[in-house]
């Protein structure tokens, strides 16, 4: 367990509720919805998750941190914003799941193999070093994720798709060398560290 | 105006009518068969000049009794008003040419109709009597209001405000009945978000402060005789001495008590004194007066609470209620606020099935609640376990799980049960010719609960109920209007309610008895014949003292006396006529209604041999629901069979058995009869008039195997005032079943 996630425990220890208010994005909004299902019965996805949305804040209101934190439910939002569309008590549901999404990454809660955290942090990791998506080497990450085997066992099952997409000039197999970047990729990381540090404080400021 | 009658007709021939029919033959039927000793014709009687013609013939040539052939006894209200004189009006408008197609083919069948409404209107008319009062009322403006809660207080400032005195009777030491201990009440203003003060202290300043108002506080009502404009009241104090005083309406705001949840031993109130009601918790609130609230065990300050709603009411167990309050949600929202308001830390937790917060302003003060960080759990409680902490088990709804949850006080949201007195017809009241006596003691009330107001009434003591133990008022058509009249319900006594619709309800009510208290001093009828001057009166050589009027009555209007003679109480009635429908030896009559104005309606018919194949269909359709539904298929051109013909009746508790027997033997070949719904959820103006219709029509059966008939030819339907296309098919339908069976063999 991270330090914060002992910090964040202690100070919570009596709602959940209240954590979610003060940590997480559009976290305030969770106390208003009203139990309806109406986004449960509207998000495409819902029934092939763990939790709808509906029961992601009922969990929240009961108290249930461990299972609500640890759920893969809010990582599968495909933010296709139906259930925003038509929550009666307009909650930003979407939002909500990000963030939540968001603080779980935080406190190092996310279940070990959830794909789409996986592929998040591999975009992350990628995007900052140049400053520009590399595809070709995304792509790959994403192929070896799984180890060595499982990766080229993955490149051969998309080789057609490799191959069309060099040949529309779509991917460019030299991009496996470096690769392009922005001018400044140094100046792109000291940005992104002046914000985490500010997004650290505020976390800081709450524990 | 001397005592002799003289008739005139009158024959509209706009709106088509002339086109449509011969009106010179109308006229000659009127003045021939009908015996008008004059009629005019009128292209658009309706006008102004229309109208003239008859008032001068009135003034003039000094007619009494008038006969308007036209439109729609329902139409032209204004323009035909003559209250002078007895009027009659025969329906050529929507009862003829706007049902029957104009194609020559159906001329014939057409204006034989019209011909049979003339003849029914002319024979009507030469049997009314011009309406007069009895010269029995007497204009008493004074109102008592028995209750002095929110609804009487309400009640009380509202009727003083319109400058009509008032008495208000209160069994407690002082005013504000159970409102008077709440520390505030679910806001009524926008933003909705705050729970607002009660106003009871103000209201019972402007009590005591209007000269109007008189306060009977360690009162009750002793005695309660008379009528509207006369009734005479008894108020019995606490110490014993008792004062007479003379009243013109009177309003019962009596309201509820509440569910006991002792009978529930799963939520264990009565183990543990920090498990309380609703309105036990509005005390400990007030007790607290803005500081802490403490749990009464052992005064410790509350710092988690949970409200568990819904209990003991929506229940189909036995001894609990079977109907929802509607308010305890709201309640909870505004109890929990009191803890978040005192200490926003203090968990408070509403355990909920159904949360019902009805309306814009519970929406809203629902949002406020979740604002002010309320918990809502959707959960079923199972039980509470007292302890040092109260643990609530339940089970979530929504995570489907059994679960629990540790609270310092637990407060149950606890039903409304009406304050009504004993029930009159707890025991349904049955005629049963072999066992009169039975009949002489009234029956006894459901429930042990003490009589209320105590009249004086041959039909018990207390306002009938509906069910549930509320006391019997329409909920949609008529509210107030109880089943006694001149004595109006209002506030949770008739339906559960909160105060803001306690209120709403007393100003209605108010208004309602000042509205009687100003008829019965003119003699004329309240809801829903209001303005009528016709009562009913009966030939004592006639009648048998079979009591059946003074039974049948909706409205208990009818006392005994010694001998066992009817007593009508010309100000309690409502003219439904259900008495004239149930006396066996057709006494009782109304001026311009009686068994012989529809008995010569229905035998002026022409009923025509039985080689002509022209059957005759007699419809009685109450005027208040059926007969304007017939009116409404003749604006949208509904056909409506041509054998057809339609008389209204005032209610179908009103239709004498003899109507049904003599249209038979005269040789008509179908009726059909058409009331009001029926039941709980009745709709009928005069509440019990059609279920009365129903039950005797159960014996016409035998009428007709005794004169060897098909017992399809007689029929009763409840239609409602929408019944725009349902009402004429029944009609056609019964052409189609005569049809079927073939004519009546009684024709002459
Ligand atoms: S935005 Fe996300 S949670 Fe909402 S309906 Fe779409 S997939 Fe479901
Ligand atoms: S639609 Fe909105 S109010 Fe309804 S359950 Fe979902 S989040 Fe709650
Ligand atoms: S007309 Fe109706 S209210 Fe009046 S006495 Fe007869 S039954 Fe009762
Ligand atoms: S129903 Fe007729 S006969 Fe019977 S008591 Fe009444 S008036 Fe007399």
């Amino acid at each position: 367990m991270s330090d914060l996630n002992t910090a964040m425990t202690e100070r919570y220890r009596n709602s959940f509720l209240m954590e979610v208010e003060a940590n997480v994005e559009e976290g305030e909004w969770v106390k208003m919805c009203m139990q309806c299902g109406v986004c449960a019965g509207s998000c495409p996805l819902g029934n092939a998750w763990e939790h709808t949305p509906q029961k992601l804040f009922m969990m929240i209101r009961a108290g249930k941190r461990e299972a609500v934190l640890s759920s893969d439910a809010m990582w599968m939002c495909t933010s296709c914003y139906n259930c925003i569309a038509r929550c009666p008590r307009g909650l930003p549901i979407t939002h909500i799941m990000h963030g939540l999404a968001h603080y779980a990454k935080r406190l190092g809660l996310v279940p070990k193999n959830q794909p789409t955290q996986q592929f998040s942090q591999i975009f992350w990791d990628n995007l900052m070093k140049k400053g520009r998506v590399n595809e070709l080497k995304l792509g790959l990450s994403m192929y070896f994720k799984d180890g060595f085997g499982q990766g080229i066992k993955n490149a051969m099952a998309n080789k057609q798709l490799g191959q069309n997409m060099m040949k529309a000039k779509r991917m460019n197999a030299m991009e496996f060398f470096g690769g392009h970047g922005i001018k400044d990729t140094s100046g792109l990381q000291k940005m992104i560290k002046k914000a985490q540090e500010i997004e650290d404080a505020k976390y800081q400021g709450n524990s | 105006m001397s005592d002799e009658k003289k008739f005139a007709g009158y024959i509209c021939t706009g709106c088509g009518i002339g086109e449509r029919l011969d009106s010179s033959q109308l006229e000659m039927i009127a003045t021939r068969e009908g015996k008008m000793q004059s009629c005019k014709q009128h292209e658009m009687l309706c006008s102004s000049e229309g109208v003239q013609l008859i008032r001068d013939d009135i003034s003039n040539e000094g007619a009494t009794h008038i006969m308007i052939a036209a439109c729609s006894r329902r139409a032209k209200v204004e323009a035909f008003n003559f209250t002078e004189v007895a009027m009659t009006r025969a329906n050529l408008r929507e009862g003829v040419i706007w049902v029957r197609p104009d194609e020559p083919e159906h001329q014939e069948t057409t204006q034989e109709m019209a011909d049979d409404y003339i003849r029914m209107a002319c024979a009507e008319l030469r049997s009314m009597k011009m309406p007069k009062a009895s010269g029995e009322q007497t204009l008493n403006k004074t109102i008592l209001v028995v209750g002095g809660g929110i609804t009487g207080m309400s009640a009380a400032i509202e009727s003083a405000a319109a400058g009509y005195p008032v008495h208000i009777v209160e069994k407690q030491g002082a005013l504000g009945g159970q409102a008077a201990d709440y520390s505030k009440a679910i806001p009524t203003r926008s933003p909705y978000k705050e729970p607002r003060d009660t106003g009871v202290a103000e209201m019972i300043a402007s009590i005591e402060a209007n000269d109007l108002i008189t306060v009977h506080l360690n009162s009750t009502v002793a005695r309660t005789a008379g009528a509207p404009g006369r009734f005479s009241v008894d108020i019995a104090t606490e110490s014993g001495t008792v004062n007479t005083e003379t009243f013109g309406a009177i309003i019962q705001a009596t309201g509820f008590k509440l569910y006991d949840p002792s009978n529930l031993p799963q939520y264990g109130y009565s183990k543990s004194p920090d498990i309380v009601t609703n309105a036990e918790l509005e005390k400990l609130v007030k007790d607290a007066n803005g500081g802490p609230i403490k749990r009464p065990s052992d005064g410790k300050e509350v710092k988690a609470v949970a409200f568990v709603q819904n209990v003991g009411q929506s229940s189909t167990e036995e001894g609990q209620l079977p109907y929802h309050s509607g308010i305890g949600d709201l309640i909870a929202i505004k109890q929990a606020m009191y803890f978040k308001d005192q200490n926003s830390d203090c968990d408070t937790t509403i355990l909920f099935n159904n949360l019902r917060t009805p309306g814009a302003a519970g929406e809203d003060f629902y949002r406020a609640g979740q604002e002010k960080m309320i918990t809502f759990s959707k959960g079923n409680v199972s039980e509470v376990v007292p302890g040092d902490s109260l643990e609530v088990k339940f089970q979530d709804l929504i995570l489907d799980e059994e679960t629990s949850m540790q609270a310092d006080l637990v407060v149950l949201d606890v039903g409304m049960i009406p304050n009504s007195g004993p029930d009159p017809y707890a025991v349904p009241m049955v005629i049963d010719e072999e066992d009169e006596a039975a009949e002489d003691t009234p029956p006894p009330p459901s429930v042990s609960v003490d009589s209320i107001l105590n009249l004086d009434y041959r039909q018990g003591t207390d306002l009938p109920h509906l069910k549930n133990g509320f006391t019997d008022s329409h909920f949609i058509c008529f509210p107030y209007e109880t089943r006694r009249t001149g004595i109006y319900a209002a506030g949770p006594l008739r339906r559960p309610m909160d105060m803001r619709q306690a209120q709403d309800d007393a100003a209605g009510a108010a208004m309602k008895a000042i509205q009687a208290a100003e008829n019965a001093g003119k003699g004329m009828a309240a809801h829903p014949r209001a303005g009528d001057l016709s009562f009913p009166s009966f030939r004592m050589d006639g009648c048998t003292q079979c009591k059946r009027c003074t039974v049948e009555c909706p409205f208990g209007a009818i006392n005994e006396d010694e001998k066992g003679y009817p007593m009508f109480n010309e100000s309690r009635c409502r003219r439904c006529g259900t008495c004239m429908g149930a006396c066996p030896v057709r006494v009782i009559s109304f001026e311009n209604y009686s068994v012989e104005t529809v008995n010569q309606q229905i035998k002026n018919v022409d009923v025509p041999e039985e080689f002509d194949e022209k059957p005759r269909i007699l419809v009685l359709a109450c005027e208040n629901d059926a007969y304007p539904a017939l009116d409404q298929a003749g604006m949208n051109g509904v056909e409506i069979n041509p054998w057809a013909r339609v008389i209204p009746v005032r209610c179908l508790g009103s239709v004498s058995l003899s109507w049904i027997t003599d249209s038979l033997n005269s040789g008509y070949d179908g009726i059909v009869l058409m009331g009001c719904a029926k039941g709980d959820d009745y709709q009928c103006h005069f509440v019990r008039g059609s279920a009365m219709a129903h039950e005797r029509m159960g014996k016409v059966g035998d009428t007709l195997s005794s004169l060897n008939l098909e017992p399809e030819r007689v029929v009763v339907y409840e239609v409602a005032i929408t019944d725009i296309e349902r009402a004429p098919k029944l009609i056609n339908d019964m052409a189609e079943t005569v049809e079927k069976i073939g004519l009546s063999p009684f024709k002459f």
